[in-house]
């Protein structure tokens, strides 16, 4: 959590703030067809955020750890299918917060500026505000935020909104060895991305398109995929994501509504006593 | 000195009490946890984590103290012929003009429905709560099922705490004499006979 040269856009359980200057927004790109699965992202990630997980077991996969925890904000995720009969493939997709623009963790937040986002698109939580609810945890549609057992404070990857203050990239990025992740900013990520589809397209992934969902927003993290018309097979990527309708109902008509109708229910009690009055005995004396 | 009739003993009015308390912190802790501009009430238990923490332990002890209230009122609070009279009569009695109501017993069939509500609701919102009680029991559960239970949970304590306000404003403001039953244990016969008429002859005979 940081920092100045940032400027808060949204900020959790808050209706009212200053408008920002207008930013840049800024995205990460992952190139899966360049992934080699080295995991030097996870090892920067821990480094720059000091971050040390519990050694697990391995389960006889490569995924390592097996899961995000608040301890591991990144991690790889390996898929070993066959799209096509005869066809292996291993797709190793970098699993992590996507930064939505239209962030459901932020939605779900009941504690005021627990979770905010920056003027430049990423989303971010700060633990000093939050009560560990875990309603964000909940209000994401890719099962990122994960509570400590320490603290009970919500924890995700930052992008390294530190390292963005001070216009260095984020820790990932810095170590990928075959840059199969980069930053920038989001219009230039996207024709970056433009780039290599038309290359993966000659090269046989007739079907190689961008993930960066619609139904959030777009995100701030993007993926290059070889594979876009089956996002499913990264390891359950969702195919259209969206913030589910349960909490859009929930923090969305219902807050208002039923708090008016309990406002009005008090108010009611008060205009009955006030014209109606106390019910009294007849023959009290 | 006006003639009295005990309605309640010492135990049932401790039990009251406690879910008395319980009920208005739980709404207020809850309402700071719902609506962002309520954020300040979260200070009543000490501050937003505070809040998270004792809240679901306050509603475990209001789930059994109510619980109590619950079986021990179950069979007063059964439906009858004349309730429904009443009830026809309801806007009458919303307006004071209580004369020839049909005569009732322990409670009248307002009473009752909020009785029956709040077992409802309250069953809910255990239910609901336990399913999104951080860190013991919601990882047990599917992200699915935890978005329902919010939702549940929002919609219950709305219901359950309009019944709240019903019941404070009747008891303590309306109906004159009511809120004696819950702090001495007794009524004066007056309105004993007034708002419960064949429940004050059931019990009246034996007053002191």
């Amino acid at each position: 959590m940081t920092q100045q040269a940032l400027e808060v856009e949204r900020r959790s359980a808050t209706g009212t703030l200053p408008a920002p200057a207008p930013a840049t927004k800024v995205a990460k790109l992952i190139d899966i067809s360049k992934c080699i699965g080295c995991k030097a992202c996870q090892t920067a990630c821990m480094e720059w955020n000091d971050l040390r997980d519990e050694i697990g077991h391995n389960a006889g996969v490569y995924d390592n750890p097996r899961d995000l925890t608040d301890q591991s904000w990144t991690v790889m995720r390996f898929s070993e299918v066959e799209l096509e009969a005869g066809k292996l493939e291993w797709l190793i997709r970098k699993d992590g917060c996507m930064h939505c623009a239209d962030p459901g963790c932020l939605k779900a937040c009941p504690a005021p500026g627990a979770i905010v986002q920056y003027s430049n698109g990423i989303v971010d939580f700060n633990h000093e505000h939050c009560i560990g609810c875990g309603y964000c945890i909940s209000g994401c549609p890719f099962n990122i935020p994960r509570l400590s057992k320490k603290d009970n404070k919500a924890s995700k990857c930052t992008l390294c909104s530190d390292r963005v203050a001070v216009g260095q990239q984020p820790a990932c990025v810095k170590t990928c060895p075959t840059k199969a992740i980069t930053f920038g900013t989001k219009d230039d990520m996207i024709k970056q991305a433009e780039g290599r589809i038309t290359d993966l397209k000659s090269r046989g992934y007739t079907n190689a398109g961008l993930y960066d969902p619609k139904g959030v927003g777009g995100t701030h993290v993007m993926y290059v995929l070889q594979h876009a018309d089956k996002p499913e097979a990264y390891h359950g990527l969702p195919r259209d994501p969206g913030i589910s309708p349960m909490v859009s109902v929930w923090k969305g008509v219902t807050k208002p509504i039923l708090s008016a109708v309990l406002g009005l229910a008090v108010f009611g009690a008060l205009v009955h006593y006030v014209t109606v009055g106390p019910k009294a005995e007849h023959e009290e004396k | 000195m006006p003639q009295l009739i005990q309605r309640y003993t010492a135990p049932e009015r401790a039990n009251h009490w406690v879910v008395a308390v319980s009920f208005i912190l739980l709404t207020l802790s809850g309402l700071a946890l719902f609506q962002p501009e309520f954020f300040v009430l979260s200070y009543v238990l000490g501050g937003g984590t505070w809040s998270r923490i004792l809240h679901p332990f306050i509603g475990v002890l209001l789930a059994l103290s109510f619980g109590r209230s619950a079986l021990r009122y179950w069979n007063d609070n059964k439906i009858t012929e004349a309730d429904r009279q009443w009830m026809k009569r309801i806007f009458d009695v919303i307006r004071n003009r209580d004369q020839g109501l049909p005569e009732i017993g322990k409670y009248n069939i307002g009473q009752k429905y909020l009785f029956w509500t709040w077992v409802v609701t309250i069953l809910l919102l255990f239910v609901s709560g336990v399913v999104m009680w951080q860190p013991y029991f919601t990882p047990y559960f599917t992200v699915g099922v935890v978005r329902v239970a919010v939702l549940v949970h929002a919609f219950s304590a709305v219901v359950a705490i309009l019944g709240l306000i019903v019941h404070v404003y009747s008891g303590v403001l309306w109906v004159r004499g009511s809120l004696r039953a819950m702090t001495q244990g007794t009524v004066t016969a007056a309105w004993a006979k007034e708002h419960h008429p064949a429940w004050y002859r059931s019990v009246g005979k034996g007053a002191k």
